[in-house]
């Protein structure tokens, strides 16, 4: 009879739970988009300006625009004043349709789009299409990173003690008794440089302290367990019990923090974004359409906000939900 | 009690050293020279040199690293780069405004957050329970920025219930007409992610013998929820609540931003914004002196509160 692992068993208590499971599927949608998106599958042409400046969704309508603009960029002539054509006016009217078309005038602009446009026409749905790539990106790289220190530096200080401990215990204690953005506002002053790597490093370089006492106090926790004892017996070597033998048994506790940081990063990195020190202005992600929509929010055009807002919200609510049905199934003495 | 407080000072010493190696580090040897960015667009070596000079970058590292130790140690972090403001001045005068926002800030969203909590824990597994839950892990995946932005158009720029920003002369007109709305915004922004965190503390509590004792005893639910388990819950939320206190003093500096409050957040994103390195090194090791000391508060008060804790 083949045994039922661990992970198997996990897996059947996860599915018990309906709203844990629909919040998986919302994350692999939202990873799908990420992945497409960054391959250009999908919105390769999300810097196109595709429609009128601040064009509003469609399920508004078309904005009512003054008819004198309206006929200048329709090319007819404007009134012929005094009786007299102005000679200017055929090269008037280019001008006008050069100016409300795209840059080339090739095509012509749309007077709305699915969720309305920006300040430059551009189409807010791909934006924030394009915008869940570059954010959900550093909110797992910066996670897995974050992890990958944390879950270190928590093996060797739990399982090697004494020195060693004493050490990631002072950085720990350094790097905590700076609050969070604070530190990262600090760095990110000091390193001065704008896009996804920077903003990847700063938030994973600083983020690692939570995982680190977790994973330290587990360590501690299964060194003297017989299995260790076992191993040690046998001959594995020191990193073989560290690696081999205990990691996959505190790799649960690792799993749902790594989870826990990504919606953290993803809200700092909007911050920072907003802030000026995230992502440059070539890349566009939740954190710089938020900082455009600012002042687009005063003209009264409030659709890049929503749009921004609920491609947000909607993920890192399912990832929290996700995030507790995982704990839920992976810790089932928890409840 | 004497003997513990005094060992963790002790250890003060080298975490602060790492604080500020840490702080010396980025600044010194991350940020570069920092007489470039003095000294401007237009300027020639002479200007350079002179400005090195009088900063001290042009001595070797350990003596720089001096400075940085004196400037700690003296409370003198110099003038600042770009309004020559001396920092020493630029903690005073914006420390008041910063607690005229906190401080009320604190006492109603905990205020709120504990009775909420409390409800909810009482009736936990109902649909009220979970609904509200649920409402609180949406409302906490909305990012504080929209909140802001949103708070603020409508509340103060539609309907114009509240100034759209600004500071006043008087306490009195801060507390009352510039500072509400930040409130406002403040409490919304912190209640989803507090009342889930307290819930758990009260759920913690209500699950404990004693509960079951009292209500044995024949107390009433009022009794028993109000008197036993709120006086157990306080602990961890008092406790909460310190360690968050030198976070949101520096962190508050969005809400700070945006309603034009010149508070220390302001000021700090000012000072990351131009590069002012003198506050934000006098920030960042001030900062982490006061978190220091808030934890061992936090630590001697919950053996206070409750004298099974054992100290290590």
């Amino acid at each position: 009879m083949k045994e039922t692992g661990v992970w198997m068993l996990a897996w059947r208590r996860f599915k018990r739970d309906r709203l844990g499971v629909v919040s998986l599927l919302v994350v692999i949608v939202y990873a799908a988009v990420m992945l497409a998106a960054a391959s250009g599958l999908i919105v390769p042409d999300w810097g196109n300006e595709a429609g009128v400046s601040f064009a509003p969704p469609t399920f508004l309508g078309p904005e009512e625009e003054s008819p004198q603009l309206a006929s200048m960029a329709d090319g007819s002539q404007p009134l012929a004043d005094y009786g007299i054509a102005d000679p200017l006016a055929p090269d008037l009217a280019e001008i006008a349709k050069s100016l409300s078309g795209s840059a080339s005038g090739s095509e012509a602009r749309a007077l709305t789009l699915p969720l309305g446009g920006d300040k430059w026409g551009r189409d807010v749905l791909k934006k924030a299409v394009k915008g869940t790539q570059t954010s959900l990106f550093i909110g797992l790289a910066a996670a897995a990173l974050a992890a990958f220190m944390g879950t270190l530096f928590g093996a060797l200080a739990g399982y090697r003690g004494g020195k060693v401990d004493d050490f990631f215990n002072w950085l720990y204690s350094v790097f905590t008794s700076i609050p969070y953005l604070l530190l990262v506002l600090a760095i990110a002053a000091v390193v001065n440089s704008k896009g996804v790597l920077p903003v990847i490093l700063i938030l994973g370089l600083t983020g690692w302290t939570g995982i680190f006492r977790l994973v330290r106090a587990e360590y501690m926790k299964h060194k003297v367990r017989e299995y260790v004892m076992a191993a040690d017996a046998i001959g594995a070597s020191d990193s073989r019990r560290m690696f081999i033998h205990i990691l996959p048994n505190v790799s649960h506790v690792v799993l749902v923090q790594l989870s826990l940081h990504v919606v953290l990063f993803i809200k700092s990195e909007v911050v920072l974004t907003f802030l000026g020190f995230g992502v440059g202005v070539e890349t566009v992600s939740w954190g710089s359409m938020l900082a455009e929509a600012g002042s687009e929010l005063l003209l009264g055009k409030w659709w890049q906000l929503t749009a921004a807002t609920v491609f947000m919200a909607l993920l890192v609510t399912a990832f929290s939900l996700f995030t507790d049905a995982m704990r839920d199934a992976l810790d089932p003495r928890l409840k | 009690m004497l003997a513990y407080t005094l060992r963790r000072l002790w250890q003060f010493i080298p975490t602060l050293a790492g604080v500020v190696l840490l702080v010396f580090f980025l600044f010194n040897w991350v940020g570069g020279d920092p007489a470039y960015l003095l000294a401007g667009k237009i300027s020639n070596p002479a200007t350079i040199e002179n400005i090195r000079r009088q900063l001290g970058v042009d001595q070797p590292y350990w003596v720089q690293l001096w400075i940085f130790v004196r400037q700690i140690l003296s409370g003198d972090f110099g003038v600042s780069w770009n309004t020559n403001e001396t920092v020493a001045n630029i903690f005073r005068t914006r420390l008041g405004p910063s607690l005229t926002v906190l401080v009320p800030l604190l006492a109603i969203s905990t205020l709120l957050a504990m009775a909420a909590a409390m409800l909810v824990a009482y009736v936990r597994g109902s649909l009220t329970d979970r609904a509200v839950m649920v409402t609180c892990t949406v409302a906490q995946s909305v990012s504080i920025l929209v909140y802001i932005l949103v708070f603020q158009y409508v509340l103060a720029y539609q309907l114009g219930w509240f100034p759209v920003q600004g500071w006043g002369v008087t306490f009195a007109d801060n507390l009352f007409r510039y500072a509400v709305l930040a409130i406002i915004v403040g409490v919304a922004v912190s209640l989803a992610p507090d009342i889930r965190l307290y819930r758990t503390f009260f759920l913690d509590e209500i699950n404990q013998d004693y509960v079951r004792t009292a209500r044995a005893k024949g107390l009433s639910e009022r009794r028993v929820m109000w008197v036993h388990v709120l006086r157990n819950a306080a602990i961890p939320i008092v406790t909460n609540i310190l360690l968050q206190l030198p976070g949101l003093l520096a962190g508050a500096f969005l809400i700070e931003r945006f309603f034009g409050i010149p508070g220390i957040g302001r000021e700090v994103i000012l000072a990351v914004e131009r590069s002012d390195f003198p506050i934000i090194k006098a920030v960042t090791v001030y900062v982490a002196v006061t978190t220091m000391v808030v934890n061992l508060a936090a630590d001697l008060l919950y053996k206070a509160i409750d004298p099974r804790v054992q100290l290590k």
